[in-house]
């Protein structure tokens, strides 16, 4: 970096081009693999192997054979777009952004910034620290912890691969409401004592770290370095996911989960959320097999209440905020954003 | 002597960086004093706010990801 800065001539502009070009390849070949993968899944299973396109095997086969190449690719290619995005963003920068704004105004930039800054939930203490201790108000903090898991990118790409783009929308759009919502109630419970004390008596070093400023290049590495390692991380659950939703897709009858999953069962969204909890880091694998129950009769508001109860509250998480907070407050976040999920919830089946 | 820490509470990308560090100062014979931060009170010292952290004599040089090798040599090389 400081190489760059120096001498910003020679060696640079050729490894941009590559790296240029290097993307350009690959996004050349990720639209004609996207193309193609539907007509070789039905040619090889109706083709290669035979089986009628009636048959429940050959129904089955010829989706998972079709979604799993399909969600991987969105997956890689939109991981690779956001990680490029976020490169743009620093919870430094986040910070001074968020500083000196009121509530309300604060919540809404918080909750956005927390779906485009990079966040990893073993940095949720660090930040937390750092956000309020530099004056930004607890409600104001909140939002951005609730927003940064809960629009959870993965979650994002797998409900617009198996769902389309109105209801990966409706999941930012609720996942920004609730974190607001949520940051706000919890600023105007005044719990600011709830908060370990250690956190209010530290005083930072002063002078921020200097920001990185990447180049092209770099951001590239980078958002490549990150799309191996999460579909390293997700594939085998999309695959099980997948096999398992196909299952279902061929051989559980329509409507057959109506009475339990369906609008009318009024318990069924507090039951997702509660089921949900437990689940973390399973969202990948968790949506297809949803996606499943849903053609069977389950109601939208109940599954997405149960996407979002996976992705935003989970258990390590809660234990690491433990660090800095103290009972009472982690029992209120949880019980806020919880409340809030399943308002959602109902909210879509109502309207839906 | 070098002194070098490795931020972090103890996740997987701190564990790797704590690695790569001690792989890096093996390899090129650097005598140099590698100690793990796990408090996040002192980790603030540094206006940490991603984890992992690598602080090279008392300045904070990299933080929020798992830096490579070359990149560490080029920190802890004098």
């Amino acid at each position: 970096m400081e190489q760059t800065l120096s001498t910003p001539s020679t060696p640079q502009p050729v490894t941009a081009r590559r790296a240029w070009l290097l993307v350009g390849a690959a996004a050349m070949s990720w639209l004609v693999a996207y193309n193609v993968i539907e007509s070789l899944a039905n040619w090889l299973t109706y083709g290669l192997l035979g089986l009628a396109p009636s048959s429940q095997l050959g129904a089955s086969l010829a989706f998972f054979l079709y979604d799993v190449p399909k969600i991987l690719l969105l997956l890689s290619g939109m991981i690779f777009a956001i990680t490029i995005l976020r490169s743009f963003f620093s919870p430094e920068r986040t910070r001074a952004l968020l500083g000196g704004k009121r509530e309300g105004v604060g919540n809404v930039l918080a909750a956005s910034l927390g779906i485009v800054t990079p966040f990893c939930s073993c940095s949720a203490v660090p930040l937390f620290i750092g956000f309020v201790e530099s004056g930004i108000p607890l409600g104001v903090t909140f939002s951005f912890l609730i927003a940064a898991p809960m629009v959870n990118e993965v979650a994002l790409v797998m409900l617009f691969g198996m769902f389309g783009w109105q209801v990966a929308g409706l999941y930012l759009v609720a996942g920004l409401s609730i974190a607001i919502v949520a940051g706000v109630v919890i600023g105007r419970l005044k719990l600011e004592r709830d908060v370990e004390d250690f956190v209010w008596q530290i005083k930072g070093g002063g002078g921020a770290v200097a920001g990185e400023h990447p180049t092209w290049a770099q951001r590239f590495t980078q958002a490549w370095e990150s799309t191996r390692e999460i579909v390293g991380k997700v594939w085998l659950y999309v695959v099980i996911g997948i096999a398992v939703g196909a299952g279902i897709h061929g051989y559980v009858p329509a409507d057959a989960l109506a009475g339990v999953m369906g609008a009318e069962a009024w318990w069924s969204v507090p039951a997702a959320v509660l089921l949900g909890v437990p689940l973390y880091a399973n969202a990948a694998g968790v949506i297809p097999v949803v996606q499943a129950l849903m053609a069977k009769g389950a109601a939208l508001g109940t599954v997405l209440a149960f996407m979002m109860a996976v992705v935003a509250l989970s258990l390590p998480e809660l234990i690491i905020l433990r660090r800095v907070l103290k009972p009472r407050l982690i029992a209120t976040f949880v019980g806020v954003v919880a409340l809030g999920i399943i308002a959602i919830g109902y909210l879509f089946n109502l309207v839906i | 002597m070098l002194n070098v820490k490795v931020l972090g509470p103890g996740c997987a990308n701190c564990k790797r960086l704590e690695a790569l560090v001690q792989k890096v100062v093996a390899e090129r014979g650097l005598t140099a004093e590698v100690e793990k931060v796990t408090d996040y009170a002192q980790m603030l010292r540094w206006n940490l706010m991603k984890t992992p952290g690598l602080v090279v004599n008392d300045t904070l040089v990299v933080s929020g990801r798992v830096p490579n090798e070359a990149e560490i040599a080029g920190w802890l090389q004098p």
